[in-house]
């Protein structure tokens, strides 16, 4: 029974810490983003969706990515988010509708870096982005890009080396620089852990290919070149 | 009273149809969420995805192709994957993101698609 309280107590002190960090964020951040874990996981929200979560966006982000990125955001995702919402048929194939793709707003110096001090106070809970999950074995980087680029298809949706890859995922040419690499192991491994009905499939992956899919992309870190 | 009758079926017959209609709805919904960021808006392997791809996607329109493949394949190619019916890797696996249900729901819509059966 005391377990059971300290538990409570504990998920009540973690539940209240986010809520707090994600009060300190502009309230039109919230707008767009959920800042707090939404309790509304069905398809209905997916589909409702103007931008990506971010109550986990401390386990996510680097910092010092955030802060450079919220004054001068360059699109993430090629087709916006959600990609579904702003495409459009093509002659060849369809295409990004550009015109439904709303700019992020650029922040001043001093706002982006308070702003990302506070998102990156919402961290994830333990079990989902648990440290230390990618080793940190970075020899397994080569066989990574051939994993993502042949065997496992992730080029299929997202951009990777030298900016290849499909357009409904996020970009990853700079992974390396924007994400953390526990988030990328824990979130290559089961996506649908941080978001059930998320675009990305889990891909039954074995560790080893996480930890040489999560070198690969920690070693990216070119940007929009 | 036969005018009563008339009505009465007339209610179900509408109720029936606004359903099957919301299922389609939302298994046309799944399909614009996941499927389409490959198959493309016309259902014909022509996503948005596509000149990323080694290997065109299937097209979900071509009547010969999609009829020549029975349900239990399609099925499985939803919900494991493209290797696993000796497909492209490509085709990913989406047993962990959709239930049972929607991948069924799912192998029927693709029969209205491409208006073949198997």
């Amino acid at each position: 029974m005391k377990g059971l309280l300290l538990a409570v107590a504990g998920l009540t002190a973690a539940f209240l810490s986010c809520a707090s960090a994600a009060d300190k964020l502009d309230p039109s951040c919230g707008g767009c983003h959920a800042l707090v874990k939404p309790t509304d996981t069905s398809l209905d929200r997916l589909l409702t969706r103007k931008g990506p979560d971010l109550w986990y966006a401390g386990s996510k982000f680097n910092k010092e990515w955030l802060v450079s990125w919220l004054q001068d955001p360059k699109p993430i995702r090629p087709a916006g988010y959600p990609y579904f919402k702003n495409i459009k048929k093509g002659d060849k194939h369809d295409e990004i509708d550009s015109s439904k793709i709303p700019a992020h707003p650029k922040l001043k110096k001093a706002d982006a870096e308070s702003a990302a001090a506070a998102l990156m106070a919402l961290k994830a809970p333990p079990d989902l982005v648990p440290a230390g999950i990618f080793k940190g074995d970075m020899k397994g980087a080569r066989m990574g890009g051939l994993a993502f680029i042949k065997f496992r298809g992730c080029v299929a949706c997202h951009q990777g080396e030298k900016g290849e890859g499909g357009l409904s995922g996020p970009r990853l040419t700079d992974a390396g620089v924007r994400l953390q690499p526990d988030f990328i192991a824990a979130y290559t491994a089961d996506p649908q852990r941080f978001d059930p009905h998320i675009w990305m499939p889990t891909s039954n992956l074995k560790d080893l290919d996480i930890q040489r899919l999560t070198a690969f992309l920690v070693q990216l870190s070119q940007g929009d070149k | 009273m036969k005018t009563q009758m008339v009505a009465a079926f007339a209610g179900l017959a509408l109720l029936l149809a606004s359903s099957t209609s919301h299922a389609d709805q939302s298994i046309e919904q799944i399909y614009g969420v996941y499927c389409v960021q490959c198959h493309g808006l016309q259902r014909n392997g022509t996503g948005i995805n596509v000149p990323a791809l080694s290997v065109k996607p299937r097209d979900h329109t071509e009547a010969k192709g999609m009829g020549d493949t029975p349900d239990d394949e399609l099925y499985k190619a939803i919900k494991e994957g493209g290797l696993a019916v000796n497909k492209s890797v490509l085709m990913p696996t989406w047993g962990r993101v959709l239930s049972e249900d929607q991948i069924n729901g799912l192998v029927k819509y693709l029969r209205q698609v491409c208006k073949c059966g198997k």
